[in-house]
């Protein structure tokens, strides 16, 4: 036997599975492809500026507070800054001037993330930080809405119109009837491929889905967060419209219009920022639809799902004290 | 197919020894023998050095209901008694016998042949398991006796034989299920008559379909014995799981087994049992699993304790050269061997040994909160919360977490994408909330 073999000694478990930090974010990377190919097939030149200009900031200023304010190692390649990115980018509209895309991006990281300690520490998502930030800092350019095909080859002057959700908002508020303001909006195949306006990640159903499947299937979340967020967006329109289908949009209205799915399926689920059981995610979930209905159909913005998921983002904390996992053991059941 | 419900991770297998039979080690020149390879208070030594003593021989008595008889594995003389390392590194005192032939007691019955189950009383049985110095072979080392001791307004309803042996690259069992099959059988049966309960489970993973049809065509002939195919998941052979697969029972939080009319053993331990029995032989050898990803030869020994793993290891081909790693059991809960001269004990269920590329712990990085942890929990605790409130040093909050329910079978660490090591803070929270309780009940 070779003496000079020097032998390692450390606790149990000696073995360990393949699941690392970067294999996670890059699965949600791959999940948001086909979101952002619909993007470009209806944004075109404006999607690719954008997503480029908020990729490139995001991982630009982890970079730099890694390296001149912590000091630390980089932490660039956990792939978690550009996520960040891309899901900032998917919340603004295509024509954002480069300028503010990266004001985002700085809140987003620098603010929402990094003062908090970095990856994992930060008790609100950051991209949404960086987009409501936005929305409250420049309301006229985050809602101005590049028209879908007909803007493909334009960025700053892309031609806007209005989102499905701000049409009804607004006619609703000038009295006009919804059967009217229906007929504006786009039909809801359309609408579930993405031909509408809206933040150049959030328009396709479809695409959106197709992400979360992968997601789930690749064990990234669970069906809990979107389940319950879907579900309780479906009853609580599903009762208003039923009780007034003249004054109230149906439910399949409000899960293609604007940022629901986007929001149920990529941003509210953020492992971060989102409850640990089971039960706790489908409580938070439950918040996230109900404060979406209340800003959508009561509030003065046409939509609300970046404040309902920040918002529920405060109550993770307290959640977590709550909904506890069962413990093995706790009841006595015998049989 | 049944298996427990909650938590569990699947490790791959790398059951590398699980085709070659179980073989005799041949003689070491000498033994150390423990005092302590048993969980509970350490034996008291009966010999001197210079004494000659037989194989089968009481060499340390048990000093208490907790603690076991230890007898010489080997003929010899005694050449000292004194403190040497285990598998811990520490030295711990223990009695060296000089290997001279192999002479066993006239009392042990050395023939092959099968005896059935003979007649006597459980409390015969029961005795017999004490003096014969048997613990627990799955590697927790618990004192036979006592757990087939039902405790006064308690009843044995289901005797659960566990073969499940969900540690990746260990053997051990399987091989001994698939030959000596009937030895278990009729094992289970003594444990069964000592326990009085008329139905006993040997839980099998269907990884191992070899053994459990073996041993289900064997239960034909034994009444009340029937074998249960589990689906593959670690920790299944923690005794909590293995209960609740079997019979859907939770062992409540702080009781033992017995509170829900269970009691468990291991399948090497129905067979010692059979052995001290029938044979009239004590536990002083044992089946070790030799094994690991670089080597050429693996194997499963039959080994008198006290043998140092050294020649375990040369047996087997000696170390190949990107061994970083020499685990005393398996790769999940196993003990890294600081040095190798230690001996097998009571305990030992295999020697892995892993490749310096899979020898050292991951890069640690900030936890993403992304509940793995949680969901692969067999015990449904909180490792990442009690990670934090194990580095806060807040005993009493891990306490109320409940903290000491945790079994270490170290599911959350090996999940864990950011390579923290939660079950390491885990360990130092129930060391320091064991301090406290028991320092409240003083």
């Amino acid at each position: 036997m070779s003496a000079t073999n020097l032998l390692t000694v450390s606790y149990s478990p000696h073995q360990f599975g393949s699941e690392s930090v970067q294999k996670i974010m890059y699965r949600v990377l791959i999940a948001m492809v086909p979101a952002f190919t619909v993007s470009l097939i209806f944004f075109g030149l404006g999607a690719l500026v954008v997503t480029g200009i908020a990729v490139v900031s995001c991982m630009a200023f982890e970079y730099l507070i890694n390296r001149f304010m912590f000091k630390a190692g980089s932490t660039l390649w956990d792939g978690s800054a550009a996520v960040t990115g891309v899901l900032l980018a998917f919340n603004v509209p295509s024509n954002l001037p480069v300028w503010m895309i990266i004001i985002g991006s700085l809140v987003a990281i620098g603010i929402a993330k990094m003062s908090f300690g970095g990856l994992g520490k930060n008790p609100f998502n950051p991209a949404l930080v960086g987009r409501v930030f936005l929305l409250i800092s420049f309301p006229v350019q985050m809602t101005s809405w590049p028209k879908a095909i007909e803007s493909r080859l334009a960025y700053l002057d892309a031609t806007t119109g209005a989102t499905p959700l701000a049409i009804l908002k607004e006619g609703i508020k000038n009295g006009q009837p919804l059967s009217d303001l229906m007929k504006e909006v786009p039909g809801y195949a359309q609408m579930f491929l993405g031909n509408m306006g809206g933040s150049l990640g959030e328009i396709s159903a479809l695409a959106l889905i197709i992400g979360g499947l992968y997601l789930i299937f690749k064990k990234v979340i669970t069906w809990h967060i979107p389940g319950s967020i879907l579900a309780t967006v479906v009853l609580f329109t599903g009762i208003l419209w039923m009780i007034d289908p003249g004054k109230y949009a149906d439910p399949l209205f409000h899960l293609l219009a604007g940022g629901i799915m986007l929001g149920a399926i990529f941003m509210a689920t953020d492992m971060v920022t989102s409850p640990m059981t089971p039960v706790g995610q489908i409580i938070f979930g439950a918040g996230i639809g109900l404060i979406t209905c209340l800003i959508r159909i009561f509030g003065s913005y046409p939509e609300g799902v970046s404040f309902a998921i920040l918002i529920m983002n405060a109550f993770v904390p307290l959640i977590d004290k709550y909904a506890k996992p069962k413990r093995f053991g706790e009841e006595l059941k015998n049989g | 197919m049944k298996t427990f419900p909650r938590g569990g991770v699947h490790p791959p297998e790398n059951k590398k020894a699980s085709g070659f039979s179980i073989e005799v080690l041949p003689l070491p020149k000498s033994v150390c023998i423990h005092l302590s390879q048993h969980l509970g208070a350490p034996a008291e030594p009966l010999v001197a050095k210079g004494d000659t003593v037989k194989a089968g021989q009481l060499i340390a008595k048990s000093t208490g209901f907790v603690s076991a008889n230890i007898h010489s594995p080997v003929s010899g003389t005694v050449q000292k008694i004194e403190p040497a390392p285990d598998s811990s590194g520490y030295k711990r005192p223990a009695i060296f016998i000089e290997v001279q032939g192999d002479e066993w007691l006239e009392t042990i019955d050395r023939s092959p042949n099968l005896i059935k189950s003979p007649d006597l009383t459980s409390e015969e049985i029961i005795a017999r398991v004490g003096q014969m110095g048997i613990v627990g072979l799955g590697g927790a080392t618990f004192p036979s006796h006592v757990k087939i001791t039902v405790p006064k307004g308690k009843k044995a309803e289901i005797l659960i034989i566990n073969g499940v042996e969900c540690e990746p690259y260990l053997t051990s069992d399987h091989r001994l299920m698939l030959e000596k099959g009937e030895e278990i059988l009729v094992g289970t049966q003594l444990l069964m008559k000592a326990l009085r309960v008329n139905q006993a489970v040997i839980g099998i993973e269907r990884n191992k379909p070899d053994a459990i049809s073996h041993l289900t065509r064997l239960c034909a002939r034994y009444p009340g014995i029937r074998v249960e195919a589990l689906k593959v998941k670690y920790p299944q052979g923690g005794e909590k799981q293995l209960i609740k697969a079997i019979t859907g029972r939770e062992v409540p939080s702080g009781r033992l087994p017995i509170d829900v009319g269970a009691v468990v053993y291991n399948v090497g331990t129905a067979f010692a049992v059979y052995e001290a029995i029938t044979k009239n032989k004590p536990l002083f050898e044992r089946i070790v699993t030799v094994t690991g990803k670089s080597m050429e030869r693996t194997a499963n020994y039959l080994v008198r304790i006290g043998t140092p793993v050294t020649e375990l290891i040369e047996a087997t081909g000696g170390m190949p050269e990107d061994t970083g790693k020499v685990i005393n059991g398996g790769p999940m809960m196993g003990k890294a061997l600081p040095l190798l001269d230690v001996p097998v004990t009571k305990g030992t269920s295999g020697i892995v040994l892993m490749p310096v590329a899979e020898s050292n712990r991951r890069t640690t990085m900030n936890c993403i909160r992304c509940s793995r942890c949680n969901s692969v929990c067999a015990m449904g605790l909180e490792p990442y919360f009690l990670m934090s409130l194990g580095e806060a040093k807040r005993w009493d909050d891990m306490e109320q977490e409940r903290v000491m329910d945790c079994m270490e079978c170290g599911s959350c660490s090996y999940t864990c994408p950011s390579g923290r090591p939660l079950l390491d803070y885990i360990r130092l929270g129930k060391n320091s909330v064991n301090r406290i309780i028991r320092s409240r009940s003083k």
